[in-house]
């Protein structure tokens, strides 16, 4: 069997046992990128070479000691917004085309520690800003079931190469859905932990009381492999909360989901939600009743808020994150330009494509004098009533189901010339980051045009056990997962 | 909300951020048009509601303020578009007397 057939969790337990090496993993995905890579464009900046060497140190190493750590010798890809010390990291923005950061996200530093081997870096929307990946400075990635449409975005590089099996497993991050609404388009796992579980640290910042880093997977019990890699608090991010990291492996093997009490939102199920896609989560629905769920009925009903609550806090956030960019200590810096105002201006008219330019400009006016309580402050208000109606909610229930996106993956194009329906068709990802919850995307089924429709299961802050247990329950009874794209 | 290209050229300068005539138009419409949703927001009374700076109720983190190694400056230069031995170079702010 190949090896870049494999899920992360069987691939590493070869890897313990002896059976392969790291330089073998590393040909056999180095070989399937060059196959695969040119069709799908999942990746902004390749490591193989360095990898190589780095894997072959690894399999000198192992010989004398036998010790492997979870994620040692394990190929991964990883969003291009993370700091990976000494490689490229670019936003997928030409204000970062060159920028080589000095140092490591914790992420990285945790991943490094345990020998994780770095695939190379993906590509995303500019600065995580998009549902497509058409808004990166290098062009479009496309999705592994038909090339003519998006992986989803903004992290469709990273959900692209793991369905593609360009690397085991990836990480992305997600701001109002950007890896559950990537992994849904492309048929994989994304999980967006518990706003806090995860250290931002070395992510660069969009909106910064959003913002996650998460795995996206092959396989639910990948995602919680990965995931107790990365958790855990961080003094260097003092948003990340000092709890203990549970073992979420362990939180698997519980398969049957009698006593779970699991809500369905009826606002979720409206008008604009494509019936292949309601078809295939009602269907969902009734395999969670059978495994012993108790499903009832649930109101969310601020729902319709969460999008303009989102484009005003995401935006505001980010004017400010973005300031940053001004070409004097790192990035791109404007040629001939006669003092420092005029450099500032011209660098980031320069330096950033036109939907970072329309965040920051949205941002800055809802921050702006005169209109800063209107806007700001009553988003900041309402984002209280949409994460109030999702305690009331789990007062009732244990978990909420719903629809990951209103449609399939789109095509390339389609909605890039209207940013308020691209920003749309992320209605149901959003509410979760307002309220930092945690949710995983899972795939529940195909549309007849062949394309996956995404499971989107969303807990209490800091139960991603109970969200990760419900979804390796329903994935291992419906067995969608078995399906992988045949690219052409 | 309409927005207008006098609008627009206002919070460019705030952002420090050039914009063409093109520019100005296209902004002009698109964010009249995501203000116009936003407004939505409107429809939900918020008096006495308290806003949600923290969503997880963190407060003010604080630590020991001891020193830490950091970047040598070196590295800390490493990426800058213009510098000399031991700093960025940026264009003049001063005139000179």
């Amino acid at each position: 069997m190949s090896l870049h057939k494999l899920t992360l969790i069987e691939l590493h337990r070869k890897f313990k046992a002896g059976e392969v090496t790291a330089a073998e993993i590393v040909r056999a995905y180095s070989l399937r990128i060059s196959q695969i890579e040119p069709k799908v464009r999942a990746f902004v900046t390749h490591t193989q070479e360095s990898t190589s060497v780095q894997a072959e140190s690894l399999d000198r190493n192992l010989k004398s000691w036998r010790k492997t750590m979870p994620l040692s010798g394990m190929p991964l890809a990883i969003k291009d917004n993370i700091c990976t010390d000494g490689v490229l990291t670019t936003c997928s923005s030409r204000m970062l085309q060159n920028f080589v950061p000095p140092y490591d996200a914790t992420v990285i530093a945790k991943l490094r520690t345990q020998d994780y081997i770095l695939l190379g870096k993906t590509n995303l929307d500019e600065f995580a800003m998009g549902s497509s990946t058409e808004n990166s400075a290098f062009g479009p990635s496309r999705n592994p079931w038909n090339l003519q449409c998006v992986p989803g975005g903004s992290s469709g590089g990273s959900a692209a190469a793991v369905a593609a099996e360009e690397c085991a497993a990836a990480l992305g991050s997600d701001t109002g859905g950007s890896i559950r609404q990537p992994a849904a388009f492309c048929g994989v796992v994304g999980l967006k932990p518990t706003y806090g579980l995860v250290s931002r640290y070395g992510l660069v910042a969009f909106a910064s009381s959003l913002d996650q880093i998460g795995p996206i997977t092959r396989t639910v019990s990948d995602a919680a492999f990965l995931l107790g890699a990365i958790a855990g608090h961080d003094p260097l991010d003092s948003t990340s909360i000092d709890r203990p990291v549970p073992d979420y492996m362990k939180s698997l093997q519980k398969r049957d989901l009698k006593t779970l009490r699991v809500g369905v939102p009826v606002e979720f199920f409206t008008e604009g939600l494509d019936p292949e896609v309601e078809q295939a989560v009602r269907a969902a629905i009734g395999e969670l009743r059978r495994l012993g769920a108790d499903v009832k009925e649930v109101r969310l009903p601020r729902t319709d808020a969460a999008v303009a609550v989102y484009y005003v806090i995401a935006t505001a956030e980010a004017s400010s994150n973005l300031a940053r960019f001004d070409g004097v200590k790192f990035g791109f810096r404007a040629k001939e330009t006669k003092d420092l105002l005029e450099l500032y201006m011209k660098t980031r008219q320069e330096g950033f494509g036109p939907e970072v330019k329309r965040r920051i400009m949205l941002g800055t006016y809802v921050l702006s004098a005169g209109y800063y309580d209107a806007y700001y402050g009553k988003a900041q208000a309402v984002r209280t009533l949409v994460c109030q109606d999702f305690e009331a909610a789990f007062k009732e229930v244990d978990l909420i189901v719903t629809p990951t996106t209103p449609t399939p993956a789109f095509k390339l194009g389609e909605k890039s010339e209207d940013p308020l329906q691209m920003y749309l068709s992320d209605v149901f990802t959003i509410s979760v980051n307002l309220a930092g919850l945690p949710a995983i995307s899972l795939p529940c089924g195909f549309s007849k045009a062949g394309m996956p429709i995404g499971l989107q299961l969303i807990g209490r802050a800091f139960e991603e056990e109970i969200v990760l247990r419900a979804a390796h329950a329903y994935e291992q009874s419906a067995q969608w997962h078995q399906k992988r794209p045949t690219i052409r | 909300m309409e927005i207008t290209q006098q609008d627009v050229e206002k919070v460019a300068q705030l952002a420090r951020l050039a914009v063409t005539p093109a520019e100005k138009d296209t902004f002009a419409k698109q964010l009249s048009q995501i203000l116009t949703h936003v407004d939505k927001l409107n429809q939900y009374e918020t008096m006495g509601v308290e806003p949600t700076l923290t969503v997880m109720g963190q407060v003010n983190v604080f630590r020991e303020d001891v020193i830490h190694p950091s970047l040598p400056s070196d590295r800390a230069l490493a990426n800058a578009p213009e510098r000399d031995a031991d700093g960025f170079v940026v264009p003049k702010i001063l005139e000179e007397r």
